[in-house]
């Protein structure tokens, strides 16, 4: 291996040099290798993908103002359903906090000027896309998949068979997606970290991109599986899930679980790691608990896998195993709290600063927390099989992916934007972004709780009128969602084009993507850093002057 | 963490511009990836032993399985395994004819095994649709087999780039090992499957 670097070294030494100083717009729109512009390029697509299955929200919690179906058709409800999960699952949240920020972060945290792979980058961003486009198409070809995002056999193999197809070639096209990306990441982190750095000096959200890698290496195959199933029992006459020739439909049920409840874990892993750099940074205090935190997103990682049968405790499952997963879902709360807990600490006696990412990120403390013990208490198979497939599960899964993942990535955005486009972003539109988000999820998502408990079903476009009154709180509170975003969008448009200046390190943050300009050059830095400190060290002085750049030095 | 500060080396630009191109790290990127995709069978695994233990006959009695012709093409596939390695090993002493050699035996080991396969599927007189355990049987060894068709591909690749001067040496030769993992990977799911379709349903 020696002997092949050096030989290989002059061939590619300085192989960058033959792209321009700058990338041009249009090179957002090709195959392009630069992490940077594949990160960009993740988080611009989630972030229009994000407005589809937000559209797709605001019909049905229209539809859901009154009891009775009178404004979408029954099917198209379903439709809208299905594509809402699985669009803001698939093509929001695990591109931009996966994809978006991971893509765009890990290399210039560890110092590293691309990714281990860079074309096998650039693959498994252009497979989104296409899968984008086939859900959209499966919409006029049949009227949209109609089985949920869970689509659980046999309902999903007897409606809309063609664009219950398209769906689940779209999902594979996803999935395929995050297995390369994976890939990348762990190989990145493992073996392109800057000399100077050693595991545990690697910021929070490696640990965390880590953990999220090796999840996803491991559950999405098993999701493959299952979907290539399904397909050949929609298509090719197999009947892997059809009762009546001898299929089992809860083997579906694990199998996809096995996958989708790790996919919990993919989406707010990074969010964890979002959350580990920007607290420190706006609080101006070194992060408490550095390991318990790392090694708590490994522990999220490993227990992770071994917790998915609590979405099945209604699925004829066995005592024993009802037994064995509470126990082990509750357990997951043990790393999670050991997070939570950190932040705080972190939090306790710090120079807060309130800008909008730190407002995000504690803001995203407080719905966190409410989700979790919610999800505590969903995890407990007594429990759980009262409320489960009521407004409840509903209620607990938004205040953790929306209060938690959503919120996650727009703190990451106003944290890491003057990095991106060496641009400001405008804190006072910021701000009322984040209080009508901080309202409009309150106001969506609490009284779902109160609906399940009473016993309203999910995925109903019609209700029991006793239903009514909460109902439309959360229609209104939607309706702020929806709101909401609009300042978030002008800002984010006008200060890329007009912003104040940024400068390399706007928060005078320590880790090393901010040891470069505002946005990095093509190769991130001309001379890679050193590592003087560690990523969090605020407070202490460095004792050898890092590459002569002053925003190393804390103020 | 904090306290690493003062054991950092001090490293000068100069010396960091060596670094700057990274070792060859594609095949421990392959290596990662097949982890992955080993999942993926293992779920089909899986779910034939689900179905296994919840079947009084298994496999029913009008879809067994033969024997003879399938212990055949798994001798040939594990064998390419060991042929395969001859070719790197060639290569990493510079003997090109070697690995072409080598390599083109296994391709040939190759072709023979997916030819024995299509073979068996016209002869056992049942189909995908017959059953639940056909259903298993067909999906399981036909998904083997396309990947066993992308190592093919993957080795007459190397061999259709070994003619280009010099492009394989005893310096860089990524390209035949990864292939040879591939084909490593193709053999070890064959030898799990062969285990659980042919040899544990005898019993």
């Amino acid at each position: 291996m020696a002997q092949a670097d050096i030989s290989v070294a002059p061939v590619v030494a300085q192989g960058g040099h033959n792209h321009p100083d700058k990338w041009k717009w249009y090179d957002y729109f090709t195959f392009n290798v630069d992490h940077k512009v594949i990160g960009i390029q993740y988080l611009v697509t989630s972030f229009l993908f994000y407005l589809v299955g937000g559209f797709m929200a605001v019909l049905m919690r229209t539809e859901l103002a009154t009891p009775d179906s009178d404004f979408l058709t029954p099917e198209l409800y379903n439709a809208f359903l299905t594509n809402h999960g699985t669009i803001m699952i698939f093509l929001w949240i695990v591109p931009a906090a996966i994809g978006g920020f991971g893509n765009y972060l890990i290399p210039l945290m560890i110092g590293a000027r691309d990714m281990a792979f860079p074309k096998l980058n650039a693959i498994a961003f252009w497979l989104n896309p296409p899968a984008g486009a086939l859900l959209v198409v499966s919409f006029f070809v049949g009227g949209g998949a109609q089985a949920g995002w869970t689509s659980y056999p046999p309902l999903s193999e007897i409606t809309a068979n063609l664009p219950q197809t398209l769906w689940c070639l779209a999902l594979v096209l996803v999935g395929t997606s995050s297995i390369l990306g994976s890939v990348n990441f762990l190989v990145t982190i493992w073996k392109m970290r800057v000399p100077s750095m050693a595991w545990d000096e690697m910021p929070l959200f490696c640990w965390a991109m880590v953990a999220t890698a090796i999840l996803a290496l491991f559950a999405t195959p098993v999701l493959a599986a299952a979907l290539i199933l399904l397909v050949f029992d929609i298509n090719f006459g197999t009947s892997f899930f059809k009762p009546d020739a001898g299929g089992n439909v809860v083997v579906y049920q694990h199998l996809f679980w096995f996958y989708s409840h790790p996919a919990v874990y993919l989406m707010i892993l990074p969010i964890f790691g979002i959350m580990s750099e920007v607290i420190p940074v706006h609080a101006r205090k070194p992060i408490f608990g550095y390991k318990a935190i790392a090694y708590s997103s490994m522990t999220i990682c490993l227990v992770g896998l071994f917790v998915w049968v609590h979405h099945m405790f209604t699925s004829g499952t066995a005592p024993w195993m009802r037994i064995f997963f509470t126990i082990s879902t509750l357990i997951v709360a043990v790393p999670t709290g050991v997070k939570i807990f950190s932040w705080v600490a972190t939090l306790w006696g710090g120079k807060i600063r309130y800008t909008t990412a730190m407002l995000f990120a504690v803001g995203l403390l407080s719905m966190f927390v409410f989700g979790g013990l919610s999800g505590v208490t969903l995890g407990a198979a007594p429990f759980d099989i009262h409320v489960h497939d009521t407004y409840y599960v509903v209620g607990h899964f938004h205040y953790v992916l929306f209060g938690g993942s959503v919120f996650g990535i727009y703190a990451g955005i106003y944290h890491w934007f003057p990095k991106m486009t060496g641009r400001m972003l405008n804190e006072p539109l910021g701000k009322v972004h984040f209080v009508l988000t901080f309202i409009g999820t309150i106001l969506t998502f609490t009284p779902m709780h109160s609906l399940g408990i009473q016993g309203m079903p999910r995925r109903v476009a019609m209700y029991d009128p006793q239903f009514t009154d909460l109902n439309q709180l959360v229609t209104v509170g939607s309706y702020i969602l929806a709101v909401s975003v609009i300042p978030f969008y002008i800002n984010v448009i006008w200060s890329w084009m007009a912003g104040k200046e940024a400068g390399p390190n706007p928060w005078n943050a320590m880790t090393m993507e901010w040891t470069t300009a505002s946005p990095p050059i093509i190769e991130n830095w001309e001379v890679l850093p050193v590592l003087t400190h560690g990523p969090y060290d605020y407070g202490f002085e460095p004792k050898e002057a890092a590459t002569g750049e002053e925003a190393l030095v804390p103020k | 963490m904090q306290g690493t500060v003062d054991s950092t080396p001090v490293v000068t630009g100069h010396e960091l511009a060596t670094h700057e191109e990274h070792q060859d790290l594609r095949l421990l990127g392959l290596i990662t990836f097949l982890c992955s995709e080993f999942l993926m069978f293992a779920g089909f695994f899986a779910v034939f032993l689900v179905f296994w233990g919840s079947k009084a006959e298994w496999p029913p009695k009008e879809t067994e399985v033969e024997l003879l012709l399938p212990a055949v093409n798994t001798f040939i596939l594990v064998s390419s395994s060991l042929v395969i390695n001859l070719g790197t090993k060639a290569i990493k002493n510079n003997d090109l004819a070697g690995l072409r050699k080598w390599f083109g035996i296994t391709a040939a080991m190759g072709a023979v095994f997916l030819v024995g396969q299509v073979y068996e599927y016209m002869n056992l007189g049942y189909g995908l649709k017959t059953n639940l355990f056909s259903n298993c049987f067909y999906l399981m060894t036909g998904f083997h087999g396309a990947h066993v068709f992308i190592g093919l591909m993957l080795i007459l690749g190397v061999l259709w780039r070994s003619r280009r001067a010099n492009h394989y040496n005893d310096i860089t030769h990524t390209g035949p090992e990864m292939a040879e993992i591939y084909w490593h990977f193709v053999d070890i799911v064959w030898i799990v499957l062969f285990t659980l379709i042919y040899l544990l349903t005898l019993i």
